[in-house]
């Protein structure tokens, strides 16, 4: 069993827990994510990583629940515990194993759509750990959603908050916000973006205006997330890729988007049905548990 | 007493009843069966049965202890070779083994060796009777890198001889293809999987689940910081192929071991389990193969129409004998020399048929079975709303890449000794798919068998 030391609501639709996974914690890397396991009957969940302790064997994980499964994650408090906890699971983000005095000279820009922007953290704390204090950009739909801005704060360079709503920060979405830091005079020579995919795709298409090459992690249906079931597949470049052991970080304007939003469409109906079914207090069967979705 | 040239038949699921549960086909002998099919054994002094299997079970020996009556004797000299004689008898292809060569055989129907294997260790089961655990630990540490049928046997062997070992799992249940891949009507899960693994465990093994090695934590690092002095990697066969044909990626195109797995291992075909499974109402599953066989069952017992389509003809399919018989009498439709070309898709990225073109059998091939040739103009449509892609593995790069001075083939499979396992790594054994490429559940267990001989020469050798 894996207990949950925190259970935290960062919001209305948004938890955080951090959970005792020693030996995850000790050989995790910014890019990677999890897979957890509620019990014997449950689903296997992808999830990324948002924060790691390796000193206290700890992992922070953070989602947003979508479906039957991790609606019931959401309702896990403090010392309750998974079944099943594994990973690390996917390759560190490329930077963790480039050379520090090369990647100093870059200037890099994190782009954060709502959820999304836990696995950016963990990236934006590793470099700044190791000296480089590199953009971000959070978005969300509104000021109520923003989360972990704080933590952001303290390892970023300049962070630029911004609402769908207008209602807190720059006003508009995330892709505006390139388009004025550009226009403002700022220069990037590489990008990453996290959060849904249709955000992910539009952060592309203007990133590919201005010439920034972009990095993009995917979060596809998985089963085993070791490679052995290949429902991960994202066509990148012409060519098919597993997201579990190719990815989940892939070049952003080398991605099929409109295949990889058909194939998170998959399970939406019997996700819907079960979701429905849990509210109405029946036996649910079914119901992909964090096919990612677009909100 | 029936017809000694014939086997005492076996009692089966009638095939309209199973064709919609997903309880074993097979009901196996019972004692009065099992008796009277093992006096049909003749006891050959030189018996060419136990050079047909790869693990070398003493089955003349286990046989006439069967035809006394004296099964727990059976079943110990069964245990002597094999740690999963519950899984063997069902799911080894003994018609090409151990059936393949009795004498028997040749004026009429082999000894069915098999379904006696089977009843001896379901009465060792039903009887509360476990293998014996060894009288003292040696003090070795060994790692064992998966839990499928290699993993198993490796650590089962090992343990026997004294040896303290540590099974490392990289899904949350022990079993590998045991429980992901072949499925409860074949193999049941909780009868048979789980009670051989409490057998292996009671063996002093211990597992843990939940690590996947080359991630969690490498050969490496087992070898130089947790203390272990040699290491078998069974991590099996891996990533499944895919056909690169246009419209592969479409949803509703499944490899079989997506399939399997959300069936076999999350049983999903269960309704109080979470993971969900597209059923479909007309599947088409690619292949000819034992996983070919297990994917169509599975589905047509979730409710499809089911159609196997195969580039060649009957006589090449892959699969056991026994699987293709059973998948016919239950209503799978085989469309054969017959060859998918493009998975057509509707406006929302779903499967809506397979275009496919007729094949015909020219010369043999390299391996020797005769070449599948695409007929001119011969295309086709085939509807269809779910694609099973059932066309083998390529081997899994995680251990082969975070292991130093590993060395792997042009398949990229792990090199390994066949005699003893032995890898290019010093104290690093391997063996089953992980080295053979997808291969039969009896190979993995020879080689987990000739890797634990192999790990104990060299642990004894570096004492001296």
């Amino acid at each position: 069993m894996y207990k949950i030391l925190k259970a935290e609501k960062l919001n209305e639709i948004v938890y955080l827990m951090v959970v005792e996974a020693p030996m995850v914690a000790k050989h995790c890397q910014p890019g990677q994510f999890i897979i957890v396991k509620l019990d014997d009957a449950g689903e296997r969940i992808p999830l990324t990583i948002c924060d790691y302790d390796r000193e206290a064997g700890t992992v922070t994980i953070v989602f947003q629940p979508i479906g039957a499964s991790t609606e019931k994650f959401a309702k896990l408090q403090t010392g309750d515990a998974f079944e099943d906890f594994v990973g690390p699971l996917g390759c560190p983000s490329e930077f963790v194993n480039e050379d520090i005095e090369e990647l100093k000279k870059e200037k890099i820009l994190f782009v954060a759509g709502g959820v999304g922007t836990a696995p950016v953290y963990p990236q934006v704390k590793w470099l700044h750990e190791h000296g480089i204090d590199a953009d971000v950009i959070v978005g969300a739909k509104t000021k109520d959603l923003v989360i972990l801005e704080k933590e952001m704060e303290a390892v970023a360079g300049n962070l630029y908050v911004t609402t769908d709503d207008g209602s807190y920060g720059r006003s508009g979405m995330v892709t505006k916000v390139i388009d004025d830091l550009v226009a403002e005079g700022k220069t990037y020579t590489r990008c990453v973006a996290i959060g849904p995919m249709i955000m992910m795709k539009f952060c592309c298409l203007t990133t590919k205006k201005y010439d920034i090459p972009t990095i993009v992690s995917m979060n596809p249906i998985m089963v085993d997330g070791t490679g052995m079931c290949g429902a991960c597949r994202v066509i990148v470049g012409g060519e098919v890729k597993f997201a579990c052991v190719d990815g989940p970080e892939f070049d952003g304007h080398l991605i099929d988007w409109d295949l990889a939003m058909k194939r998170q469409q998959m399970y939406k109906t019997e996700e819907g049905r079960a979701l429905l079914k849990e509210r109405e207090g029946d036996t649910h069967h079914g119901g992909c548990g964090n096919c990612g979705g677009d909100e | 007493m029936g017809n000694v040239l014939e086997k005492v038949p076996v009692r089966e699921q009638d095939p309209q009843v199973r064709a919609t549960n997903f309880e074993e086909v097979c009901l196996g002998y019972n004692k009065e069966e099992a008796m009277e099919e093992a006096a049909r054994c003749l006891n050959c002094k030189n018996a060419k049965c136990v050079k047909g299997c790869p693990v070398s079970i003493n089955i003349p020996a286990f046989i006439h202890e069967v035809k006394e009556g004296n099964f727990e004797e059976a079943y110990k000299i069964i245990g002597q070779s094999s740690a999963l004689p519950a899984v063997c008898g069902r799911v080894c292809p003994q018609e090409s083994q151990c059936e393949g060569v009795c004498i028997r055989g040749i004026k009429g129907e082999a000894v069915s060796i098999g379904k006696l294997e089977r009843f001896v260790a379901d009465w060792a089961k039903e009887n509360g009777i476990k293998p014996e655990a060894p009288a003292e630990k040696n003090g070795h540490k060994v790692a064992v890198i998966g839990s499928g049928p290699s993993g198993l046997t490796c650590a089962g062997d090992l343990a026997k001889m004294g040896y303290d070992v540590t099974i490392f799992e990289a899904l949350h249940q022990a079993g590998g293809v045991l429980v992901y891949g072949i499925p409860e009507f074949r193999l049941p899960k909780d009868k048979v999987v789980k009670e051989e693994v409490e057998n292996v465990k009671s063996l002093g093994v211990k597992i843990e689940t939940n690590v996947i090695i080359g991630k969690s934590t490498t050969v490496d690092e087992l070898l130089e910081n947790e203390g272990f002095e040699a290491v078998f990697i069974g991590s099996g066969a891996g990533l499944p192929m895919f056909m690169g044909i246009p419209g592969e990626v479409s949803n509703g195109v499944f490899s079989a071991n997506e399939y399997l797995t959300r069936s076999n291992l999350m049983k999903a075909f269960r309704e109080d389990y979470d993971t969900p499974i597209v059923t479909g109402k007309k599947v088409v599953v690619v292949g000819g193969g034992n996983v070919a066989m297990d994917a169509a069952r599975t589905a047509l017992r979730l409710g499809a129409e089911v159609h196997v389509v195969y580039r060649r003809s009957e006589e090449e399919l892959p699969a056991r004998k026994e699987e293709v018989h059973h998948a016919k009498e239950e209503g799978i439709i085989f469309d054969l020399l017959t060859n998918p070309v493009e998975i057509l898709a509707d406006e929302n990225g779903w499967v809506k048929g397979v275009k496919c073109v007729r094949m015909e059998l020219g010369e043999p091939d390299a391996s020797g079975r005769r070449r599948p040739v695409v007929i001119d103009g011969s295309e086709f449509e085939m509807e269809a709303d779910t694609v099973i892609m059932s066309l083998g593995t390529s081997p899994n790069p995680l251990i082969s890449s975070t292991t130093v001075g590993l060395d792997i083939n042009r398949r990229k499979c792990i090199i390994a000794d066949e005699e003893n396992g032995k890898t290019s790594k010093e104290g690093v054994y391997a063996g089953g798919d992980a080295v053979t490429g997808a291969a039969t559940v009896i190979l993995a267990m020879g080689a987990g068998k000739a890797a634990a001989k192999g790990i104990d020469e060299f642990i004894k050798n570096k004492a001296k």
